[in-house]
């Protein structure tokens, strides 16, 4: 299998943009053989993570997977093309293949206006070409191509496709994320500079302890702002709400699921471990700013007319917990991160799709004249049920372990940091947890139970149909599985967190 | 009797280098037998003069290419005319976007029914110019060359002789180009009368010692800068820009905010790298004025553009910017130099491929809208999906986003700010940085025109793109995508062509 661990990191990247090329050469008009090139094409991909998944080495330790090398890329610039992959990664690559195939099978038959579904699976292709290509980066240059790659496809796939007010959402999320990319980039380069004249992440991170801590703080606010807007963390969330409530259902459950792990994936590879001291300088900031996150998400929620908006304030609030585990520093909290990177994305990529279905079969997503879908569609309806108890930390699903995690780790931070600080922290973040009961179980006590509303009593409303029960099916299995089963992921991520933190326990920690 | 003349002057006949001079001497030829087949060819069949010029401009890249191949420097007239890594670039570029201008021009000027042989032979006048300039290591010589590429110009931005916009755009190009000339030929006085030597190396070296901490020298220096800070339209002489750009035929404005700024930054970059690097102190602060102001300025007024080609000439104005920040931090060492070459050169050749592209869709979609208002762009998308997605790949080329050419330029354009690492040049870095998220409002507007607003007329016949034309369209996107994906092959001819700095 030596040619697959060379070979297997760049197919995973780089299958999708045969299916665009493929795509491009299609005529507009037959859209049945555009639909299955693109369903074909994630595919072929996943199953290249599927044989990644099985070849991965999950006791090793400390050790990039299925690196075939640096091969020169930019070379008057000293960037390299260099993949691998460790623990932290391999969940989140193949969650973002997994949701590409998921969404191309949801889309099947509902393509929304203006249509057009060769330009939007084109787009779709594209968007994961970016999202497969930023989690197998190991050069900073190359992180940056992918990470910024998927803005244009998003930015359409908003613009185009998206609601009433899709332009300015569309043209917000571009310049949000823009904005921090740019101040990333001059950190990159500052810590090319600083560390070494090198852009490779491995040789950054034993490099860089050896730039001046004053430096670090800044350069560290470069990555910080970058990663922080994608995340969204407060005060740089504006964008998600208007983002996610004008996209089409699919760009929604994408943003959701993968892209804004690319933020806290880049905090766990990037910034705490190239630039550990600076982190622990950073980490009070960050800690603070994600349970104000976790508390003003939790308090957008309760102030929403609108079901997606809703959604999107409670990414607001459980991205905050992540980064609350991140913020710790300890292999407790990241392990914890993680998690709930991954139960985020499947948890609320499905209450988008449920929302997505609602407003197709309502013409509506407005809370208070939706009701009684328990009545209509009880398959819609408890699905919805299942997701909002997931999403809400119930036990026994994924959502919990991704937050109960996360705050207890604040209980005891890394070394270095401020013990009652973040112990304050928990106790809010813990707060937050019973808003979260509280918004969720309002929004579903609206939408399912009581009688439908007068307008569509007389209504035949369809349940779930065939392609949405191909869609959604394994995301909810997963969300169980999860839930029951924890280190079915935490055993995946445990070995890489280690490292990242054992980069940082040589600094000041214990 | 002249050989005794020559004698009693004590003249040598200069060593010619007719292998060095290859490339001009084709180049001559080509534009003299364009004019004279002109005078034969009757008035149905002028376009074949134009594709004459063309095939002209394609045969002169031969030699450029045979020279780099050699790959020795040749040097002649004590160091006046150098032919270079540097010079065989930046031929080789000139000639390129001579040709794709060209192309443009073809079924435009044809149609418009302007004069055809003339205005092939101004334009190729204008790129010898060029051709010379990416040469010319004299005062005097840069001076001439710079004549011949403004000169023809000036004409040419007045070609649609009966609209009386394109009068204004000439008049204005016209007098200001000369203020310009003439503040610039002053300061060359100036730096000749302390220096005692029109040859930039010789100056240099001058420079660097004590002739260089003469006021005189100072104030002969800020006012090259000022002169040929009008030639590349930056703050604050930028004025001209935008009234000639919006005036001019479309090919020519094409060429003016592509070749026109490229001659005036190569010209800078010799009289800087190799004339006056020793005195960093007077034009690094100078620099780095002009480029935040011209980077800020451009971007902020582009944002209120209703017509698209004034949005793209106060694009170019901010375009000229970014390529001026590397100037503004390079006068720490030799090396800083280095790094800030090659971004530049990257920059131009960059710039040059997406810009002319852009001016090449702004042709296409006019034949049809016979508009350069913004809102006829409105979806485009409906009914010429090709040339909508084409702009969009040179839109947000421009904006710098990956995996588009425009994001290795921006890149560059970065480190060599980070690599200087002073606070002021980290300072000029972040405003580069915010720049870029301004003009990205106003190039995704011209997206978001055409891929998300309704078409105005209902009028979704197709456009019909002439062969010239979808040629310059197809080697200026290939350009941008194959560069985005593989910067090496532009970064590499950057690091090649280094002027040697003192």
């Amino acid at each position: 299998m030596d040619w697959f661990d060379s070979w297997a990191l760049t197919l995973a990247t780089f299958l999708p943009v045969v299916g665009i090329v493929v795509l491009a050469f299609v005529p507009r008009a037959q859209e049945q053989l555009i639909k299955t090139v693109a369903l074909v094409t994630t595919i072929v991909t996943a199953a290249v993570g599927v044989g990644i998944l099985l070849n991965f080495d999950y006791g090793a330790k400390g050790v990039l997977q299925f690196d075939p090398g640096k091969k020169t890329w930019i070379d008057a610039i000293g960037s390299n093309y260099h993949v691998g992959i460790d623990g932290i990664s391999l969940p989140l690559l193949v969650l973002s293949m997994f949701i590409s195939i998921l969404c191309v099978i949801y889309s099947w038959d509902h393509f929304p206006e203006p249509h057009n579904p060769k330009a939007f699976l084109m787009l779709m292709l594209v968007l994961e070409v970016g999202m497969n290509g930023t989690f197998v980066a190991q050069d900073l240059i190359l992180f940056f191509v992918f990470f910024e790659l998927v803005l244009l496809p998003m930015y359409f796939m908003i613009g185009v496709w998206g609601g009433p007010n899709r332009q300015y959402a569309s043209i917000k999320f571009f310049l949000f994320t823009l904005f921090g990319s740019a101040l990333m980039i001059l950190g990159f380069l500052a810590l090319f500079f600083k560390a070494g004249n090198t852009f490779d992440i491995p040789t950054l991170i034993e490099q860089a302890g050896n730039i001046p801590h004053n430096t670090q703080l800044w350069i560290f606010g470069g990555l910080f702002m970058g990663f922080a807007i994608k995340v969204p963390m407060f005060p740089f969330h504006t964008w998600l709400p208007d983002a996610h409530t004008e996209a089409p259902t699919v760009g929604s459950v994408i943003l959701a699921a993968v892209l804004l792990k690319l933020g806290t994936y880049g905090f766990i590879r990037i910034a705490i471990p190239i630039l550990p001291e600076a982190a622990i300088t950073w980490a009070p900031i960050i800690g603070g700013l994600a349970v104000v996150g976790i508390i003003y998400g939790a308090l957008g929620c309760l102030a929403q007319k609108d079901m997606k908006r809703l959604i999107a304030f409670s990414s607001v609030a459980h991205m905050g917990f992540v980064m609350l585990g991140i913020a710790t520093l300890t292999d407790f909290g990241i392990n914890a991160a993680v998690f709930g990177m991954v139960a985020h994305g499947l948890i609320t990529g499905m209450l988008f799709f449920c929302a997505g279905s609602i407003q197709e079969r309502f013409g509506t997503r407005e809370l208070a004249r939706l009701g009684g879908l328990l009545v209509q569609a009880p398959k819609l309806g408890w699905i919805l049920g299942f997701c909002a108890m997931a999403s809400l930390g119930l036990p026994g699903l994924a959502g919990f372990w991704g937050e109960f995690p996360a705050i207890l780790s604040a209980y005891q931070p890394a070394a270095g940091l401020s013990e009652p600080l973040f112990r304050f922290y928990m106790v809010v973040a813990s707060v937050g947890t019973v808003f979260a009961a509280g918004y969720l179980l309002w929004m579903y006590q609206r939408t399912a139970f009581g009688t439908p509303k007068e307008e569509f009593a007389k209504e035949h409303i369809h349940d779930v149909h065939g392609p949405e029960w191909l869609a959604w099916a394994p995301m909810l299995a997963l969300i169980f599985v999860l839930g029951v089963y924890p280190r079915f992921l935490f055993g995946v991520t445990d070995e890489a967190v280690q490292t990242v933190t054992a980069a940082f326990r040589a600094v000041g920690g214990p | 009797m002249g050989g005794l003349l020559l004698a009693a002057a004590g003249f040598k006949a200069p060593n010619l280098d007719y292998a060095a001079l290859s490339p001009e001497i084709v180049l001559t030829g080509v534009l003299v037998f364009v004019l004279l087949i002109d005078l034969v060819v009757d008035e149905t069949h002028k376009y074949l003069v134009t594709q004459l010029a063309g095939v002209g401009v394609l045969v002169s890249i031969i030699p450029v290419i045979a020279l780099a191949v050699d790959g020795a420097d040749r040097s002649m007239f004590g160091g006046a005319y150098v032919v270079d890594n540097f010079a065989l670039v930046f031929k080789g570029l000139f000639l390129a976007i001579g040709y794709v201008v060209l192309l443009m021009s073809t079924r435009y000027i044809e149609e418009g029914d302007y004069y055809e042989g003339e205005y092939s032979f101004l334009l190729l006048s204008s790129i010898l110019g060029m051709v010379v300039m990416s040469s010319a290591r004299d005062l005097i010589t840069i001076f001439v060359a710079l004549e011949l590429l403004s000169i023809p110009a000036y004409m040419l931005a007045g070609w649609r002789k009966r609209d009386l916009k394109s009068n204004e755009a000439a008049l204005k190009y016209y007098l200001l180009g000369v203020l310009a000339s003439a503040v610039m030929l002053y300061g060359m006085s100036l730096v000749f009368g302390a220096t005692g030597s029109t040859v930039l190396s010789e100056i240099g070296r001058q420079v660097a010692g004590a002739v260089g901490d003469q006021p005189l020298v100072t104030l002969g220096i800020f006012l090259i800068v000022v002169g040929f800070a009008f030639k590349v339209s930056a703050v604050p002489f930028h004025f001209w820009a935008p009234d000639t750009y919006e005036g001019a035929p479309t090919p020519v404005t094409a060429f003016l905010s592509v070749a026109s700024k490229t001659g005036g930054f190569v010209a800078l970059m010799q009289l800087i790298f190799v004339g006056f690097f020793g005195r960093e102190e007077v034009w690094g602060p100078l620099f780095w004025v002009l480029a935040a102001l011209t980077m800020t300025v451009g971007n902020l007024v582009a944002l209120r553009q209703t017509n698209i080609v004034r949005m793209l000439a106060y694009s170019s104005v901010a375009q000229a910017g970014y390529i001026l920040v590397p100037f503004a931090v390079s006068g720490d060492s030799p090396a800083a130099a280095g790094t800030a070459q090659t971004a530049m050169i990257v920059y131009l050749i960059i710039y040059a491929a997406m810009n002319l592209g852009a001016f090449s869709i702004i042709m296409a979609v006019a034949r049809k809208t016979r508009s350069g208002e913004i809102a006829s762009y409105g979806g485009l998308f409906n009914y010429a999906p090709g040339l909508t997605v084409l702009m969009t790949v040179f839109m947000f080329s421009l904006a710098g986003i990956p995996p588009l050419g425009g994001w290795f330029a921006k890149l560059l354009i970065f480190q060599s700010a980070l690599d200087a690492g002073t606070p002021t040049a980290v300072l000029l870095a972040v405003i580069a940085g915010v720049n870029s998220v301004i003009a990205l409002f106003y190039y995704a507007s011209i997206a978001k025109e055409m891929w998300m607003k309704p078409v105005p007329d209902e009028d979704r016949s197709p456009i019909g793109v002439p062969a010239p034309l979808a040629a310059a369209l197809g080697l200026t996107a290939l350009a941008v995508v194959v560069i985005g994906v593989y910067p090496q092959a532009v970064a590499r001819l950057g690091d090649l062509a280094h002027l040697a700095s003192r």
